[in-house]
């Protein structure tokens, strides 16, 4: 079946014309939105693409010892590699450290395997006075680790260029020698409680949010505009105040001496002499976060309830329901969208929130931002707090995509 | 107190901000089955008397009475009465069937019973088949229905409707004046009618009741209403209306000389200006006057055409009649008058009856 091409008035098609009159819009809009791509591209794209690209590369010790990983390829892996192997070490380590530049290669390898720390810097020492000749012979004597297959396999298992380990020990698992995965020792099983502590952390302070501002978004949405002005300023104003100066606020009101716990002394609730610890711990993360986040969840709720109709309420009661089956069956549905929007932006930002639970958590109510922050600032670990920060993301997108599977990003309100 | 009244307002006040009065000592009755509309400009108080049925907002002072009962205390939940809304204030997140259960799964109706009324509801306002359908996927006319039997589903002794066709537009608006007249005569139903428009007020209800300033001005039906205005404010905002103001000079029996501010003295019909002296706007209707009348009349006066404006149906034209320089008349199409220009002189006559002398503007 053939269709006839139509033509614009002066013979071009029109599909053609139609697309060199849109291209000039289309550029001027290319242009307009510029900048703004560049910025994103800068300030977002990359910087994730770096912290994935990070959380997985281990390129640096094949880079160190090209010649050994070469040699260990046709290695059985039975018993103690040949003398070849030996020999393509030496020549990777010496000029290594002769150039004291050895010490990335200790630390990398003892995390694979403890023990190569020790064996490594005793060979880093003997290693300027060995014989050009029978190698294997020279380290066996040196230190035990080269008479053990074990640190051979070790070693030879971090020949990959990339490498999710650092995902495993996120969370609390690793490689054994045999590259089984298995579960991290007792005592340093310390990140599993973390992930829990934070959801759980985000969790609640997204209910006490919801609870809180429920009602005072009714109350914004239905008030005369006189005093919806005066609340929602109420409102706005922590928003404006710098979250350092909220957070520093609710340390002086929840010290041992603080306000909050004068009142609860007057009101005998506690002895003087045995003040609850409101802060450095979990409740201190709930309270302050809680405040801080309200916000975000006022507005969309606000936004939302802005927009139903106070004639439907009416309608409902003048139908026969009750206030509260009005309220259950009509007004809540239809403030759902709102709750999906509010719960979602403050569980996402709770979910990866730094600054107060580092001043006013404590050790107990630290959470998992707070370890990718101390393993950039402190430990230098930045694979490992990119892996971290990368679950993190990963976590969000799966919450987004939930969330879009239940209420539909659609329904989405965010004011 | 007994009465007889199914709907009873008694003396009814209502203020919103303990300075003005929106609804002043408001008296109305409405029998059962009466299709009764309250019309109104914008800000009259008829809208806050529905409210105030409908149990939303509470009188300030007086009392509102349903089937003999006083209903002040009655949240509007148990007051039993459909509303249909001015948007409709259809439930959006509902279909059209629960949208219609609604009312009588809070009755707790057993789900046969309620799937036969939601049927006969839904037939009534010819919407079957449009069960499963969303508000949003529906046209103003259809949830303009779907309003109407929502309010009608769980057999309301009393239904009130605020404009519920403001929104349509004209053509859509006629048809529905009929089938809401015509559902109104097939089940009984007593409805109260807010609306702006006279011309659906007129078409539709038994009777209407005038409102302005927060009073009624005046309570009767439609014909009534046009033809004998009890004072200018109705005669203005009923129909067209050409007006003359003037002094009472003699008053005998059913007539009365009045003498225009133009000088000329005309005979009318005494009804608000019934003694000498007083003030009075004279009113009266397009059609009633006629010109260069075969039958004798007793007002006859010469007028100059101003303009001529072609409607169809008839002509209109604007005369300089005794010092009004906008006297309007209507000129059937029918008739042999292809002669009227302007700047023409004609004659004009009128009978004393349909020239009502009222009070003073």
């Amino acid at each position: 079946m053939s269709q006839e091409q139509i033509l614009s008035s002066d013979g071009i098609p029109l599909e053609e014309s139609l697309k060199k009159a849109e291209r000039k819009n289309k550029l001027k809009a290319f242009f307009l939105v510029g900048p703004l791509l560049l910025f994103l591209l800068i300030t977002f794209v990359f910087p994730i693409g770096d912290m994935l690209f990070r959380s997985v590369d281990d390129r640096m010790i094949t880079k160190m010892l090209p010649n050994t990983f070469k040699a260990l390829e046709t290695w059985d892996g039975e018993e103690l590699p040949s003398e070849e192997v030996y020999k393509a070490f030496y020549d990777d380590f010496y000029p290594l450290a002769m150039a004291k530049k050895s010490g990335k290669l200790y630390q990398r390898l003892n995390y694979e395997k403890s023990g190569f720390s020790s064996g490594l810097k005793k060979t880093n020492r003997k290693i300027k006075k060995f014989e050009k000749a029978n190698y294997k012979e020279q380290f066996m004597k040196t230190h035990k680790i080269w008479r053990k297959v074990e640190y051979w396999t070790a070693l030879k298992n971090t020949a990959p260029n990339w490498s999710y380990a650092k995902y495993l020990k996120g969370l609390d698992l690793k490689f054994d020698e045999d590259r089984n995965i298995v579960q991290q020792d007792e005592d340093r099983r310390i990140h599993k409680i973390l992930w829990m502590r934070t959801l759980n952390v985000a969790f609640w302070v997204t209910v006490f949010c919801f609870i809180l501002a429920y009602p005072i978004s009714h109350l914004l949405a239905t008030l005369p505009m006189k005093y919806s002005n005066l609340l929602m300023i109420c409102v706005l104003l922590p928003f404006w105040t710098s979250l350092l100066v909220r957070t520093s606020s609710w340390m002086v009101l929840l010290q041992q001496q603080g306000p909050v716990n004068d009142l609860i002394v007057w009101l005998g609730l506690a002895a003087d002499d045995n003040r609850p610890e409101l802060m450095y711990n979990v409740i201190g993360t709930f309270v302050a976060m809680t405040q801080i986040l309200l916000p975000f969840m006022v507005l969309p709720l606000y936004s939302v309830m802005k927009t139903i109709s106070p004639s439907l309420m009416r309608a409902g009661k003048s139908l026969g329901g009750t206030p509260l089956i009005s309220f259950i069956k009509i007004y809540f549905p239809l403030t759902i969208p709102g709750i999906g929007a509010g719960c979602l932006l403050v569980f996402i930002l709770a979910i990866g929130y730094y600054i107060t639970p580092a001043l006013v958590g404590g050790a107990s109510g630290s959470l998992i931002s707070n370890t990718i922050a101390y393993h950039m600032k402190s430990s230098l670990d930045w694979a490992f707090a990119s892996a971290l920060g990368t679950m993190l993301l990963v976590g969000v997108l799966a919450i987004y995509w939930v969330y879009n599977k239940l209420v539909g990003i659609d329904n989405i309100k965010l004011g | 107190m007994a009465n007889d009244h199914f709907v009873r307002f008694e003396n009814v006040d209502k203020s919103y901000d303990g300075k003005q009065l929106v609804v002043k000592g408001l008296n109305l009755d409405i029998e059962e089955g009466e299709f009764v509309t309250m019309l109104g400009p914008s800000g009259s108080g008829k809208t806050t008397c529905l409210m105030m049925l409908a149990g939303f907002e509470t009188p300030t002072n007086g009392q509102i009475y349903l089937d003999n009962k006083v209903i002040s205390d009655i949240p509007p939940h148990k007051r039993g009465i459909g509303m249909v809304f001015q948007n409709y204030a259809l439930f959006p997140h509902m279909t059209v069937y629960e949208n219609l259960a609604f009312p009588l799964r809070v009755r707790k109706i057993p789900k046969d019973e309620a799937d036969k009324k939601v049927d006969k509801a839904l037939s009534m306002v010819s919407l079957q088949g449009f069960e499963a359908r969303m508000p949003m996927q529906l046209s103003g006319g259809q949830q303009q229905r779907v309003a109407v039997a929502r309010s009608l589903v769980f057999d309301p002794q009393l239904v009130l409707m605020d404009e519920p066709l403001g929104a349509l537009d004209k053509n859509l608006r006629e048809s529905m004046q009929y089938e809401i007249k015509h559902i109104h005569e097939s089940i009984g139903v007593t409805v109260v009618y807010v609306t702006h428009d006279q011309t659906e007020a007129l078409t539709m209800s038994n009777r209407i009741a005038v409102f302005n300033d927060g009073k009624v001005q005046q309570l009767s039906s439609p014909d009534e209403l046009y033809e004998r205005p009890v004072n200018s404010f109705v005669a203005e905002f009923i129909g067209e209306n050409n007006t003359f103001a003037g002094e009472v000079t003699d008053v005998s029996g059913d007539k009365c000389k009045v003498k225009l501010n133009s000088g000329t003295e005309i005979l009318a019909n005494p009804i608000v200006a019934k003694s000498k002296g007083e003030k009075t706007t004279v009113s009266l209707r397009p059609e009633r006057a006629l010109i260069d009348p075969d039958t004798k009349m007793d007002n006859n006066h010469k007028g100059k055409i101003e303009e001529v404006i072609y409607h169809g149906d008839h002509t209109r034209l604007r005369v300089d009649l005794l010092g009004n320089k906008d006297f309007i008349l209507k000129v059937p199409n029918s008739s042999n008058r292809m002669d009227i220009k302007e700047g023409r002189e004609i004659n004009i006559g009128w009978n004393s009856i349909d020239c009502r002398a009222l009070d003073p503007k």
